[in-house]
């Protein structure tokens, strides 16, 4: 057998190959993950707020959710898509597939690797919503936790994508967006307190069942911890959960895809 | 130690009951050029996927350099090289990079790969282009491209699906020039190919599958000489005043000859050595009966025919029955006015062991 040390080192000649390239995609890919979150904030943060119809202190439930969010899905998105291209059209993969390390180590780099961009995208919508809205403000003490937690977060959402990537056939790519990207966005409870929801209790129990939501929570519960939220633990323990799970389910996938 | 073995191997996709391989086995030697021949969807394919770790067989062996291929996939990666059918080389690099980063997988040092990396974008003339990205270049520069990548980290044993394929005919001489260099640098190269004359020119031994059975598998020579009745012997002759009938009767009592076909006759013969093309009858079908009568009426005006042509199929050298031929035609006062020899060709080879059927 190879020994691991040359899968080591296979492994992250892959991965930089993936950061290389990014380097130098690196305008539109900011551009990708940044102008639709870009406008969630202004709309609902800046310009509702300012009309009076979203009371003042909603920006600051509101862009802990937005960073979570873009960390997930930016993660989702940059694992699905790339895989979805690799294995139908392009088969660029072949070459790392065929490289001196085991096949599941190639689906942990293309996780890790969405995640990183995920882990990019949502820290970038940080300065970006302190400069939109107005009366936000995170204490120095929570930077750590919060940098967990996306990390962490955009895990979740690199190994659902690459679940995703590697049940979808491209020929319902286009259904994707509309059937599962879109519940997902709205379920993961970015945009309102998951707690808030007990009049709505059938959407509540949509929410809870969307690993999204667990890290919106944990990010609302280090960043306005006065709003009542799911304690930490249980936040945490989801998270974890999440990120085995659907990473098992993930390599799973990409072996069928990758070896017939 | 064979370069490749394969022993039993089996393969059955889930959907379809047929194994698309099915009990092979064959060795290829070090340093041989072995080409697998056979007709779209014969199994070339998966048997390459499975030596090059991407198929998972049903059941069987599969080594290469004898790591198994199975067992070990890893350190096979290691040994092999593949050059895949269809264009799989990353879009977002240019093709200097798309070779320093593969050598970067098999973990080539920065210093060996970079030098490793000029020296075979020269040999492989893509030295001026080693900057463009991917996109850029045609069917043929992406083909050198991947045989260039898979160089780069100095397999032993290479693997070609379809190597020329849809390349025009200097890149496919270029293609074929490079897989003679890598025989002499000790490479061992397994192609794939539906091409006859690319398996004959450059395979030292060919194997014909179809249906995931190996049918055959010899030098291309041996092959093509071991057809039965393949080896022909086409004979133009005089018919003044003779009837057809008795040459051909003649020349089938000649031992050594399997069997006469009567090819045309007529005052002007096509010419020695044509292919038999369609029986005297197959055409029939296209031709309005008032045509065929006059035609007949024209062929009955003018005479008996003054040539006629034979084709005989012999079952050694055509060389060896010839003296005996021109004997035998001379005795019965036949004038001989055309010779031709045919030998069969890989495709013949292919076509009696395949079959013609549409795949």
């Amino acid at each position: 057998m190879t020994s691991p040390a040359t899968a080591l080192r296979t492994f992250n000649a892959v991965l930089w190959r993936d950061v290389f390239v990014t380097g130098r995609e690196l305008v539109p890919f900011l551009a990708q993950v940044l102008v639709q979150p870009f406008f969630t904030l202004f709309i609902f943060g800046k310009v509702l707020t300012s009309m009076g119809y979203v009371g003042e202190d909603y920006a600051a439930i509101l862009l802990p959710g937005v960073v979570a969010l873009n960390g997930f899905l930016g993660a989702l998105q940059n694992t699905t898509m790339p895989l979805i291209m690799d294995f139908s059209w392009t088969r660029e993969i072949e070459d790392r597939l065929l490289a001196p390390m085991p096949i599941h180590l190639v689906a942990v780099e293309k996780m890790i690797f969405g995640a990183f961009r995920g882990v990019i995208a949502a820290l970038v919508m940080v300065p970006i919503g302190f400069l939109i809205l107005d009366n936000v403000s995170w204490p120095a003490s929570a930077w750590i936790p919060v940098i967990v937690i996306v990390i962490l977060g955009s895990l979740v959402g690199a190994t659902i994508g690459m679940t995703i990537g590697t049940l979808v056939t491209p020929r319902r790519i286009n259904i994707l967006f509309a059937v599962i990207m879109m519940p997902l966005m709205f379920t993961g409870s970015t945009q309102f307190p998951w707690m808030g929801l007990e009049h709505v209790r059938w959407f509540q129990v949509v929410c809870a069942l969307n690993p999204l939501t667990y890290v919106s929570e944990a990010m609302r519960a280090e960043l306005v911890p006065s709003v009542p939220h799911i304690p930490m633990w249980i936040n945490l323990v989801v998270i974890l959960v999440s990120i085995v799970l659907f990473g098992a389910i993930g390599i799973r996938g990409f072996l069928r895809r990758a070896i017939d | 130690m064979h370069a490749v073995e394969l022993d039993n191997l089996v393969k059955r996709y889930r959907k379809n009951p047929k194994p698309a391989v099915n009990e092979l086995s064959f060795t290829v030697s070090e340093g041989e050029i072995f080409g697998l021949l056979g007709p779209n969807g014969a199994g070339k394919t998966t048997t390459v996927g499975v030596l090059t770790t991407r198929v998972l067989p049903t059941s069987g062996r599969a080594t290469v350099c004898g790591v198994d291929v199975i067992g070990q996939p890893t350190r096979a990666r290691q040994l092999l090289g593949v050059v895949p059918q269809r264009n799989n080389l990353d879009r977002s690099l240019s093709i200097r990079q798309n070779l320093l980063f593969h050598a970067a997988y098999h973990g080539v040092g920065r210093a060996e790969r970079t030098r490793l990396a000029d020296d075979i974008l020269e040999r492989m003339g893509l030295t001026d282009r080693a900057g463009e990205k991917i996109e850029m270049v045609s069917g043929g520069q992406a083909q050198r491209v991947m045989i260039a990548r898979s160089l780069m980290h100095r397999p032993k044993v290479m693997f070609l699906d379809e190597p020329s394929t849809g390349l025009d005919p200097q890149a496919r001489l270029f293609v074929h020039d490079r897989i003679r260099d890598l025989k002499a640098d000790g490479v061992t190269v397994v192609l794939t190919t539906h091409d006859m004359d690319e398996a004959a020119k450059l395979s030292d031994r060919v194997g014909i599958v179809d249906h995931g059975s190996l049918l055959a598998l010899d030098t291309p020579a041996a092959l093509t000489r071991g057809l039965p009745g393949s080896t022909t012997l086409s004979v133009t002759v005089g018919l003044a005043g003779q009837d057809p009938e008795r040459v051909e009767a003649a020349l089938a009592e000649l031992s050594g000859v399997e069997r006469v076909e009567r090819i045309a006759q007529g005052p002007t013969g096509p010419p020695g050595g044509m292919p038999a093309g369609m029986p005297p009858g197959m055409g029939g079908g296209a031709v309005p009966p008032e045509v065929a009568a006059r035609i007949a009426a024209a062929a009955a005006s003018a005479g008996p025919a003054t040539t006629g042509q034979f084709r005989l199929y012999t079952a050694d050298e055509p060389a060896v029955v010839l003296p005996f031929v021109l004997k035998t035609l001379g005795d019965i006062g036949t004038e001989v006015s055309g010779l031709s020899i045919g030998t069969p060709s890989l495709e013949d080879v292919f076509i009696h062991l395949t079959g013609r059927e549409l795949r």
